[in-house]
This record gives structure tokens, C-alpha cells and sequence, in this order.
């Protein structure tokens, strides 16, 4: 249950009034609102500065520009209901990569889970040799799912468990393979270019792999994220984003100028700790969810 | 930056586009919004009026008061842990995954470098393995790690850690508590109650140096719960501007004691204020100017 938030100006008292002029004090009132969901100073003066040209003298209800922002933003952040695309034959690799305890793991355990749900075989791959009791943590979940794991001692290459988990999965007719990876930092050069190793090893068993890598932000993250989301791209080709703890107050409107810059769509959400607490991510909720508290939506 | 006509005094016509820059800079850092509009009231204030450098420009010079006034803000400085007392408690708190378990490493560690002993706690009962993360953190510091087979009470595990510490003879107690959610009423009630009854010496708010406009929320709500009595940023070896910990300051008022540089347990420097606020202004080139002005 979400408490008030705190130094939230408070908004909601606007609708009692008839609506308003759009004056510098409106302007500011709506940047604030903007910045405060992480999409940056820079996307949300162009909104403000929009908003600005097309309504400023008239008088508008903050409810209804912000509505007309939201619609925009879902516009832009739509995509097709088919997260992962799956390999026409033999086993789909899925590589899983992000910063450090922005939830990779969780997420995997997550997006097995509901793999497995839709009735499809999935192994997991240890590939966080780096990190203490990494792949326990993964072991912990694969033993809670019921799907397989493959992993080796800490310290080992992760290529070499990436290898190992996609030559499982091949011998063993298994539909997924997920490969978790030890967190790092995109400015991290030799970590970043251990991925692309990941990467061609996995090519190797199965000449698509990875069909798909998925970059783990943190919506509690703010503008780091998209350098996040450059360096993870550059180094390991993601095709998509888990968005993760917005179960929080935070809002995750970074992902805004990521799709904008580099067309990096987010294909499933985290809201939880356990596994059933993910799901596909919705355009339409991600928006009304940017602007619910200026909205007075509870 | 360009450079503005009219040198003498700063004034609110020849700072106006220097005060948008800079608050512009602040905001792409992840200072959080409401920090820094009363940041740039207080930079204003101070500003204006004074007296342009010879060698500088009005920007440049009211680049120089933003700077100065981001180090008065986020210190007074003192990275002192005072483990004083026979058993001294410190206790972690923060989000998930913003980096406890390894910070408590860190600090076992360098408490150990001091010639004292550090006893881990481990309290976050919660996310799988973390128990074992805190055993091999422990082990590879040198420090003895205190965990209950098959716990299930938080609190217990804490009030017999501290009285295992007093029979044993270990002078600093370091518990780690599970991640949790500023909003998550439940999990906020039960650090409540182990800050009750352990009543530890000072309690460390761990912040991701990557957090963005949320830090104020977070940061409050954990010092309305908790009284905080310092704050410790993590993964500021990345490229992150660390701009939430202006934000964490503003709202907690603790001060800020160390930075976390590293994966590795000797990755934990201290906290110098003057450096973080270049880091979170950014503008490197004016600040030098400044300096040499
Ligand atoms: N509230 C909440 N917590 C989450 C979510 N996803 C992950 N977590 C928690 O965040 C913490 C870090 O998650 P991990 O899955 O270990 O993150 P990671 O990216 O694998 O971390 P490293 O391997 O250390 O880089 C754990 O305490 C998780 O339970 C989420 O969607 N919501
Ligand atoms: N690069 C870098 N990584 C760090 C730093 N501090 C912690 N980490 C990493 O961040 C991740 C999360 O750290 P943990 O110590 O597990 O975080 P936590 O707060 O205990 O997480 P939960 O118990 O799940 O809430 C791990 O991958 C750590 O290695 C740091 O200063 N720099
Ligand atoms: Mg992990
Ligand atoms: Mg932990």
C-alpha cells in the first residue's frame, strides 16, 4: 500500500479550480511533474516547452495537458505483445545482463517461472561466477521452480557455463535457456567485452544465440540508465529491457528517453520479490502510472 | 560556456542563463526536483550581488558559488565510525540490492584494519542466499559471521548476535538487513522494531549511486522510521553523477560517510565533499578556472 508521498506539491487542490491559465507558473508546475518520473531534464523541457507553444494564455486543466503528455508517451512506448521471439527449432537462448543488484537474478527466476507456466522447458546458466553466493541464489530458485540449472565452482569463466547451459539444453531438447550474468558497470571495458564473449560462445552451439538479451534496469534508477543502456547495447546487442522495482515509488521514466535514443523496447516489468510479481509491461499502465500521483490517482 | 557582457557585479539579468544551466546540471545529475529548487533560492540569494573576479565571467563566477555552496551542503564531513563502547552496533539499512551486504564486508574490513573485531549479522532472512553471501563476504575479510540455521525472526537473530558479541569478546556488531521498499509498511515496521530493541549505535542508510528522483522519498522515509546517523553511497565507480546524494543530504540532514568505489571489499573510500560536488556539477573546465581565478 502506497503511503502520501512526501514533497509532492500538492496538485490535486488545481481541480478544485475551474481549470487554469498556462502561465510560467503552470509551465513549472508541469516540468516538475515531468522530471520527477526520470525521464530527464531535457525530454521533459521539450514536453513543457510544447505543452508551452500550443496552449500558453489559454486556460487548460493540468489534468487534461497531462493527459495529452501521457497519450503521446504510450504512443511511444507501445509495442507488439510478443516480448520473445523464440527459435524455430532447438533451444531459444536468452542472455540476461544490467549494473550491479539491479535484479537480474530475481528476474530470471521470474521470466522462467512464467515460462514454464506457458508449458515450456527452461534451463538456467550459473553465469554469475563472480559474485558471493551467486549461484546459490540461482540454484535457490531453479530448486523452487523446478527447472533446471547448470553451474560450475566460482571463479569460472562464464563463458565456459554459458556454453555448458546452451550444450544442456540442446542435448536434453530444452525449449529455453537462460543465462544469468555476474552485474557490472558499462564502463567496466574488459567485464563489457566478457559479454560479447558470452555471446559468441553461445552463437557457437546454436548459430542464432542469444536470441535474445535482456538489459535489467532498476526503475529507481535515474539518467545512469541510459548510459546503461548504451554500454549494455554496444558490448551485448540487447534486443529489450526487464524494468524492474516498480513496485516502488519510483517511476522508471528513463526508459522514455531510452526508446527514444536507441529504440530499446521494455518488454516485462518487475513488481516484487517473488516470482509471480512480473509481468508483460503495458504501455497504457506504464503512463498512467508516470503521472498518478499528479492525477490524484490515490 | 559562453561568456556573458557586463562584468562587475553578479545580478539576476547577467546570472539568469547561468542559474538554468546549472539547474540543468543539477537535475541531469538525479538531484531530485524539489532539492533543487531550494538549492538554486539559496545559490541566488548568495550570488547576487557579489563581485565579478577580474579574470572571470559572471557565469563562471556564479559557477564557483554553486560549487562552494554544494560542499557547505553536503558536508559537515567526519568519517568517524566511533566504536567506542565494549559492543558498538551499527546497523544497514536501505532498498534492495543497493549494495549492504557488501558494504558490511567493506566495513568489517576496515574496522579490522583498525585492529578491532567486527561481527556480521546476518539479518536479511529474505533473499535467497543471502545468508551464504554474508559468509563468504565475512570469510574473505577475516570476519566472523553470526547466522541462526533455519531463523525465521529477524529480531532474535539480532539480540542474540549482540550477546554472542558480548560473551566472545567482539567489540562491533554489523547487521545486515534485508532490502526493502521505503513504502513497504510491513518490512518498514520490522526495521522499526529491531531499531527498538537492539538499539543499535548508528544505524547506515546504503543509497545506489545510480538513484534517480526517488532518492528523497526513499531517504526520508528510512530517517522518519530509523533516525539516521549516516549515509553511505555505493557504485560511484561507474559513470554516474551521484546527484541523489545531494538529495539524500537535503532530506536527512546525516552526514554522509563514505563512498562505495567497488565490487571489492577494499573498494570503500572516504567521503570528500569538495570532489563530489565537482562529480555532481559536472563542468570540470569552469571549476578549474575558478580555481586558478
Ligand atoms: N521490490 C523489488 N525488489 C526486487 C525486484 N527485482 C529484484 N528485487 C530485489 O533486488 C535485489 C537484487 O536483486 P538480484 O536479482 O540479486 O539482482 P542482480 O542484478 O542479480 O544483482 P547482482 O547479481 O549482484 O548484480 C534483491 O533483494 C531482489 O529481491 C522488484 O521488481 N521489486
Ligand atoms: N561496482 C560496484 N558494485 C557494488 C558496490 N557495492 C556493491 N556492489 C554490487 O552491487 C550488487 C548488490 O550488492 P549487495 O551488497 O548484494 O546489495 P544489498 O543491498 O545487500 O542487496 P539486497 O540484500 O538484495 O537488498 C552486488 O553485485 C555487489 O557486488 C560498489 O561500490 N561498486
Ligand atoms: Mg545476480
Ligand atoms: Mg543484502
Amino acid at each position: 500500500v502506497k503511503t502520501s508521498r512526501v514533497l509532492n506539491t500538492d496538485i490535486r487542490d488545481l481541480f478544485k479550480q475551474e481549470g487554469r491559465l498556462v502561465d510560467d507558473e503552470f509551465l513549472t508546475e508541469l516540468y516538475a511533474i515531468l522530471v520527477r518520473t526520470d525521464m530527464g531534464a531535457g525530454p521533459a523541457g521539450k514536453i513543457r516547452d510544447q505543452i508551452k507553444s500550443e496552449y500558453r494564455g489559454r486556460v487548460v486543466h493540468l489534468g487534461e495537458v497531462l493527459q495529452t503528455v501521457k497519450d503521446e508517451l504510450v504512443a511511444l512506448m507501445q509495442q507488439p505483445e510478443t516480448p520473445i521471439v523464440f527459435a524455430e527449432s532447438g533451444p531459444t537462448v536468452v542472455m540476461v545482463v544490467g549494473v550491479n543488484g539491479s535484479g537480474k537474478t530475481t528476474s530470471i527466476a521470474k521470466l522462467a517461472g512464467h515460462l514454464k507456466a506457458e508449458g515450456k522447458s527452461v534451463v538456467l546458466g550459473a553465469g554469475d561466477t563472480f559474485r558471493a553466493a551467486a549461484v546459490e541464489q540461482l540454484s535457490i530458485w531453479a530448486d523452487r521452480l523446478g527447472v533446471d540449472i547448470v553451474k560450475a565452482e566460482q571463479g569460472t569463466d562464464p563463458a565456459s557455463v554459458a556454453f555448458k547451459a546452451v550444450d544442456f539444453a540442446v542435448q536434453n531438447n530444452k525449449d529455453i535457456v537462460i543465462l544469468d550474468t555476474a552485474g557490472r558497470l558499462q564502463t567496466q571495458k574488459n567485464l563489457m567485452n566478457e559479454l560479447d564473449k558470452i555471446r559468441r560462445v553461445a552463437g557457437k552451439k546454436v548459430p542464432e544465440a542469444p536470441h535474445e538479451v535482456l538489459l535489467v534496469l532498476d526503475a529507481t534508477a535515474g539518467q545512469n540508465g541510459i548510459s546503461q543502456a548504451q554500454g549494455f547495447s554496444e558490448a551485448a546487442q540487447c534486443t529489450g529491457i526487464i524494468l524492474t522495482k516498480l513496485d516502488g515509488s519510483a517511476k522508471g521514466g528513463v526508459v522514455v528517453p531510452i526508446r527514444q535514443t536507441f529504440n530499446l523496447p521494455v518488454k516485462y516489468i518487475g513488481v516484487g520479490e517473488t516470482p509471480a510479481d512480473f509481468a508483460l509491461f503495458n504501455a497504457e499502465q506504464f503512463g498512467d502510472a508516470l503521472f498518478e500521483d499528479a492525477l490524484g490517482g490515490r | 560556456m559562453k561568456s556573458l557582457r557586463g562584468k562587475g557585479k553578479l545580478s539576476e539579468a547577467n546570472m539568469r542563463d547561468g542559474l538554468k544551466m546549472v539547474e540543468e546540471a543539477l537535475l541531469e545529475a538525479d538531484v531530485a526536483y524539489p532539492v533543487v529548487q531550494d538549492f538554486m533560492a539559496r545559490v541566488s540569494e548568495e550570488a547576487l550581488g557579489q563581485q565579478v573576479l577580474k579574470s572571470l565571467n559572471p557565469d563562471q563566477q556564479l559557477v564557483g558559488v554553486v560549487h562552494e555552496q554544494l560542499i557547505e551542503l553536503l558536508g559537515p564531513v567526519d568519517p568517524s565510525l566511533r566504536l567506542d563502547k565494549d559492543v558498538t552496533v551499527l546497523m544497514m539499512c536501505g532498498l534492495q540490492g543497493a549494495g549492504k551486504t557488501t558494504t558490511c564486508g567493506k566495513l568489517a574490513r576496515l574496522i579490522g584494519t583498525e585492529g578491532k573485531k567486527a561481527l556480521l549479522v546476518a539479518a536479511d532472512l529474505q533473499r535467497p542466499a543471502a545468508v551464504q553471501q554474508l559468509h563468504v563476504v565475512g570469510e574473505s575479510v577475516g570476519a566472523k559471521v553470526y547466522s541462526e540455521e533455519g531463523a525465521s525472526d529477524p529480531i532474535a537473530v539480532c539480540q542474540n548476535a549482540v550477546k554472542y558479541a558480548r560473551e566472545n569478546g567482539i567489540s562491533v556488531v554489523i547487521l545486515d538487513t534485508a532490502g526493502r521498499l521505503a513504502i513497504d509498511e510491513e518490512l518498514m515496521e520490522q526495521l522499526k522494531t529491531i531499531d527498538r530493541k537492539i538499539v543499535p549505535d548508528q544505524c547506515f542508510l546504503v543509497v545506489d549511486g545510480m538513484t534517480g528522483q526517488d532518492a528523497v522519498n526513499s531517504a526520508k522515509a528510512f530517517n522518519d522510521a530509523l533516525e539516521l546517523d549516516g549515509v553511505i553511497m555505493t557504485k560511484l565507480d561507474g559513470d554516474a553523477r551521484g546527484g541523489a546524494l545531494l538529495s539524500v543530504k537535503h532530506v536527512t540532514g546525516v552526514p554522509i560517510k563514505f563512498i562505495g568505489v567497488s565490487e571489492h571489499m577494499d573498494g570503500l573510500e572516504p567521503f570528500y565533499a569538495d570532489r563530489m560536488a565537482g562529480r555532481i556539477l559536472g563542468m570540470g573546465d569552469v571549476l578549474s578556472m575558478v580555481d586558478l581565478a
